[in-house]
């Protein structure tokens, strides 16, 4: 991305022909939205486009007060109703005036599909998303093709709110306690709606076979048409419902968003005001709302953010795909639990055989046993087919014999982090296999290149650095050290990709990316607390930055010993800006739980007050006089987080700072909203003042300050 | 020695086959522009396939034994065994086996025969049978190599595949079949065809298809697109003759170039009862036989000949003809050989192909689910025939009974 211009609209248009209803009922004009473009181009709606729509459908409205048609239906390209409106488009606008035309100009053309004068349908063919399920939404009748898997509106999980109509009708349409899922809590655990979810839940009407699709919608129309069929339609909830529900999301929001973007609370507000306004009034608030919205940072950083996932999957700095090495069978070492992760996921998606090697049969039986039981509870979820299933069980063995990795392509080490003994096995490995397979670790945190530096081929070894759970989480660090020959860097590039993970270059540097910055937001917390600041205080320290968890859940996810062991070899690397905390040596040798339960699914795990006096008691130096406060944290965190991506960056460990920021999307979850870090360092000013220059452009996650 | 406990075979005795239903696609011209240029071939059998499905409801999926369709040229959209791919795009179980068949313009009438003896042997129960054929994408003959040794053995003429040809031959070995009888055929063909399609008795037939072209979106079809209404016989006598320089077949007289597509379900009569499902015509006898390929339109001749006689039955006792009208003089050289008249009111009453269109492998059903119309409004006929004449010399004709016939009616 960049700051010039976006790309010229891709303009949808709105097509239309007539089509003859059975049984004498008249004529049905049958809009078609497409952009003239190939699947691979989704159906998008700017301001051209929705011009188009706005003219087309005037047009029909004084057909049908002509009386020439008796209906109107909206449908889309193969596959796709329409997905959405043109993001592009939206973030390059400038002024206020813009923002609200964007608005208006959507709604004046939507409403029109309420207000035609004759029933009119929508007939869900493919993925309709926000703009583009508000289409649909906007018409009196859905149907919806059973294939659909994709109909969500996600626009608070990108920084605006469902302002085509859908904060208004939604909660009207399927009641008040729905349209929060649908609105807030989907958008934030990215799940759209399967057209049979759809139907349940009264998002649209009917769910037709998608062989015949049309042809059935059109008859389902003039069933409709005829009075043959009745869409029963849900009262309006109560007004105590409506203010209890509202009330409960705007308690939800508030322990798990703080304030760290406004568009779910926006949302939330439109749709508490929905029961009682009109469309005139709710419409209006709509556009206000979207107008605040696009002019946010936050929407900005959302809108960059999305641009980097999907762009993820053409990597930054990969070699020539051609050179990867064709993988037909695959060793992991070590059996223990994230082996049988990696070894699942290698038979799941390369389908070739896997081997797993451990120094005891017992925890080869183990490691097996525990990939067994996953595939068992897959395939009973019916994630998993039997035939698959019994594939993959089958793919992967284990021995206790090195000897059995001599015919493989590819072997991944996952064994304890200890470099000597990393070193080790390759050493051993060598001896094995063929001089060109490859040797991949998955080391989190130590250096791949003393890893190889005695090998007899360290050009063959590479880093391929997975974050736990393998399955669920997207991104690969693949790590170039350095003697990593093109041919093994590619090897990795392709794996990872045939894996479905969004591989990203990161050169040797200890941590990487992802557990570089992690580890570090975890030192200065926990750093915090060896001076004095409450653990309570600390913990609630980066609530505004809204990051998917707590610090000291995070420490428990990712395991106290695990957490303290990367620090500390982070900090014999990199130097004392990770720092010593005697109160953390403590917990993790004593294996102190350091947060208590959730109080409900989906809430945060806050510290365990008992932590305070493990700290207390540990505290080697004596506390500083006025220790930080929350804010006082929250800028200590900040400004070592930029002065460590500005030595990444200087590093080289990777070229550029939206690599940073793809990396703690993908790896660590941080939100759109901040543009994974380094927008929301931009645009708090912390990189001018600690680096004394932006990290990206002005414009370019943000809203343009000139 | 084997156990002589062991239980002979149950060799089934032969039982009633009937027509349950037909549907069609509507008719499209084969042309760049035509309605189908957009769509594929097999997408316009599915839709025959389901529709028949959803039209029987008390028909449970898994019962249909086998689908049987046809295609003249099998490949591309048409390829790939359509009987069992289409009963997979159509949303049949995976149980229900199906397979592809060809005998060009008689495909979708062979399917029915040949599953209508598999009926008949108690090997199946019901099954569904029809054809398809996008002209617009599948050419006739394209792709085509035809053996050298038909042309250096002379065991066919080199114009024998040109089926213009071969119906200007007929006009040359019949002096009788004029070309003004021929042109007053072709006239009659649409106006009967738009008779009936004013009376309502075209559309019930008809299956919608989803058309898409991206340069206009979405549309459905839902009326046939070949026939041209208002043909006259001043019209008709100045076209050209592209057979033959000063020949006799013009567009007006041929069946033009067509996309469509034809499907219908058979059942064995006590199956039929048992799931409730209606009966609109009885199979009384097929026959198929050969002609010299020059001459192919007159194979129906000797294949009704053969049909009449195995089911004992003569000219006389047949009520109605469904005939697929390749060309005017195929169907008045037909018409001669069984002494019946050019006008008589028994032949086509709802007009023919010269009209309404030949998707080549189709039509055989089309013929079938038209036929069992008629039988419907003619409690008085007891018995009509299908027949077609088939490239390379052929003929193929089915002879049923109609079950609504009474013989109070009859004596009327």
């Amino acid at each position: 991305m960049s700051t010039s211009e976006p790309r010229p609209e891709r303009v949808t248009h709105a097509l239309v022909r007539d089509v003859r209803l059975p049984g004498g009922l008249g004529t049905l004009a049958l809009v078609t939205l497409d952009n003239g473009l190939d699947h691979t181009k989704p159906t998008t709606l700017g301001p051209q486009g929705i011009a188009e729509l706005t003219a087309t459908l005037r047009s029909l409205q004084e057909r049908a007060a002509a009386g020439e048609i008796a209906a109107v239906a909206v449908t889309g390209k193969p596959y796709y109703l329409a997905a959405g409106a043109d993001l592009l488009q939206v973030a390059g606008v400038r002024t206020r005036e813009a923002a609200l035309a964007l608005g208006r100009g959507g709604h004046e053309a939507y409403r029109m599909l309420g207000e035609m004068g004759v029933p009119t349908f929508a007939f869900v063919n493919g993925a309709a998303l926000g703009g583009g399920f508000e289409v649909a939404l906007n018409c009196d009748y859905r149907t919806a093709a059973a294939d659909v898997r994709a109909l969500a509106l996600p626009e608070t999980g990108l920084g605006l709110v469902p302002g085509w109509g859908g904060a208004y009708l939604v909660p009207r349409l399927v009641g008040i306690e729905k349209a929060v899922e649908v609105v807030l809590t989907r958008p934030a655990a990215n799940t759209p709606y399967t057209a049979a979810q759809a139907a349940q839940i009264g998002l649209v009407d009917v769910v037709l076979d998608p062989a015949d699709f049309l042809e059935e919608s059109v008859r389902w129309a003039a069933g409709v048409l005829r009075g043959d069929v009745v869409v029963e339609r849900r009262p309006l909830d109560d007004a105590a419902t409506w203010e209890a529900v509202v009330e409960a999301a705007r308690t939800r929001l508030d322990a798990v968003v703080h304030g760290s973007r406004p568009a779910p609370g926006r949302a939330l507000d439109l749709m508490a005001a929905a029961r009682d306004a009109d469309r005139d009034a709710a419409f209006a608030a709509e556009d206000e709302a979207l107008a605040d919205l696009i002019l946010s940072d936050e929407m900005r950083a959302s809108v960059y953010a999305f641009g980097l996932v999907q762009g993820g999957k053409k990597p930054t700095g990969a070699p020539d795909p051609s050179l990867a090495r064709p993988v037909t069978r695959v060793g992991v070492v070590g059996a223990g639990l994230m082996a049988g992760q990696i070894a699942l996921l290698f038979a799941q998606r390369l389908g070739v055989p896997v081997v797993m090697r451990d120094l005891d049969q017992e925890r080869v039986d183990h490691g097996l046993a525990a990939v067994r039981s996953t595939v068992e509870r897959l395939v009973s979820s019916g994630r998993m087919t039997s035939d698959a299933g019994a594939r993959i069980t089958t793919q992967i063995t284990g021995s206790t014999d090195l000897a059995v990795f001599a015919g493989c392509d590819l072997v991944i080490e996952a064994v304890t982090e200890v470099l000597e003994l990393k070193k080790r096995v390759f050493a051993e490995l060598e001896d094995v296999v063929a001089p060109d397979t490859i040797l991949a670790t998955n080391t989190s945190a130590l250096s791949v290149t003393r890893m190889a530096a005695d090998l007899r081929h360290p050009e063959r070894v590479v880093g391929l650095h997975f974050f736990n759970p393998v399955a669920a989480m997207p991104l690969v660090e693949v790590v170039q050290a350095q003697a990593t020959s093109d041919e093994a860097l590619a090897t990795g590039f392709a794996v990872a990709a045939k894996l479905r993970k969004t591989p990203v270059l990161v050169k040797d540097r200890p941590g990487f990316v992802v557990n570089r910055l992690l580890v570090l937001l975890l030192g200065i917390i926990v750093d915090a607390v060896e001076h004095g600041t409450p653990v309570e205080v600390a913990d609630r320290a980066l609530d505004p930055l809204g990051l998917p968890m707590p610090p000291f859940e995070l420490f428990d996810l990712v395991g106290p010993a695990v957490g303290l062991h990367v620090l500390t070899s982070l900090r014999e690397d990199l130097g004392d800006r990770f720092p010593r905390s005697p109160g953390l040596e403590k917990l993790v040798a004593d294996g102190t739980t350091v947060v208590t339960p959730a109080p409900a699914k989906g809430l945060p795990k806050r510290v365990d007050p008992a932590v305070q006096a493990v700290f207390d008691a540990a505290r080697e130096t004596p506390p500083a006089d006025e220790p930080l406060d929350e804010a006082g944290v929250l800028d200590a965190v900040l400004t070592a987080l930029t002065v460590e991506i500005g030595h990444m960056l200087d590093e080289g460990v990777v070229t550029t700072p939206q690599q940073i920021d793809l990396c703690m999307i993908l790896g660590a979850g941080w939100g759109f909203h901040l543009g994974g870090i380094t927008p929301y360092l931009d645009r708090t000013g912390y990189s001018e003042r600690v680096l004394g220059r932006r990290l990206l452009p002005d414009g370019v996650a943000n809203v343009p300050t000139t | 020695m084997p156990s002589t406990s062991r239980p002979d075979a149950r060799v089934p005795a032969a039982r009633r086959v009937v027509f349950v239903d037909g549907v069609r696609t509507p008719f499209g011209r084969a042309r760049k522009d035509g309605l189908y240029a957009h769509t594929r071939a097999d997408d316009l059998a599915v839709r025959t396939v389901r529709e028949l499905l959803r039209r029987h409801p008390r028909l449970p999926p898994e019962r249909v034994d086998d689908v049987a369709l046809a295609a003249t040229t099998q490949q591309g959209d048409q390829g790939l065994t359509l009987g069992r791919t289409v009963a997979m795009l159509s949303g049949l179980p995976t149980t229900v086996p199906g397979f592809a068949i060809d005998r060009m313009c008689a495909g979708a009438m062979t399917a029915v025969t040949t599953t209508a003896a598999a009926i008949g042997f108690g090997a199946q129960d019901v099954t569904i049978a029809g054809g398809v054929e996008h002209m617009g994408r599948h050419p006739m003959g394209f792709d085509a190599d035809p053996n050298p040794r038909f042309l250096a053995e002379r065991i066919v003429a080199a114009d024998a595949l040109n089926m213009g040809v071969t119906a200007e031959n007929l006009h040359d070995r019949f002096p009788a079949l004029t070309k003004e009888r021929a042109d007053a055929y072709g006239a009659a063909s649409q106006a009967k065809y738009a008779a009936a399609l004013a009376a309502g008795k075209i559309d019930p037939d008809l299956v919608p298809v989803a058309l898409r072209d991206p340069a206009n979106g979405w549309g459905l079809a839902t009326a046939d697109e070949p026939p041209r209404p208002g043909t006259t016989l001043e019209g008709l006598a100045g076209l050209a003759t592209p057979f033959r320089a000063g020949g006799r077949v013009t567009a007006g007289t041929s069946a033009p170039l067509t996309d469509g597509a034809a499907a219908c379900l058979l059942a064995a009569e006590d199956v039929a009862e048992e799931l409730g499902l209606p009966v609109r015509m009885r199979l009384v006898s097929f026959a198929y036989a050969g002609v010299e390929p020059e001459v192919m339109g007159l194979g129906p001749v000797p294949s009704t000949q053969k049909a009449l006689a195995r089911a004992g039955l003569t000219i006389d006792d047949i009520g109605l003809f469904e005939l697929n009208e390749a060309f005017a003089v195929q169907v008045l050289s037909f018409l001669d050989a069984f002494g019946i008249a050019d006008d008589d009111p028994r032949v086509n009453p709802y007009g023919g192909a010269i009209a309404v269109g030949h998707p080549l492998a189709s039509s055989g059903v089309r013929l079938m689910t038209q036929l069992a119309r008629q039988f419907a409004e003619h409690p008085e006929v007891r018995y009509g025939l299908t027949a077609m004449c088939v490239g390379l010399g052929q003929g193929g004709t089915v002879i049923w009974e109609n079950p609504h016939f009474t013989a109070e009616e009859a004596a009327r």
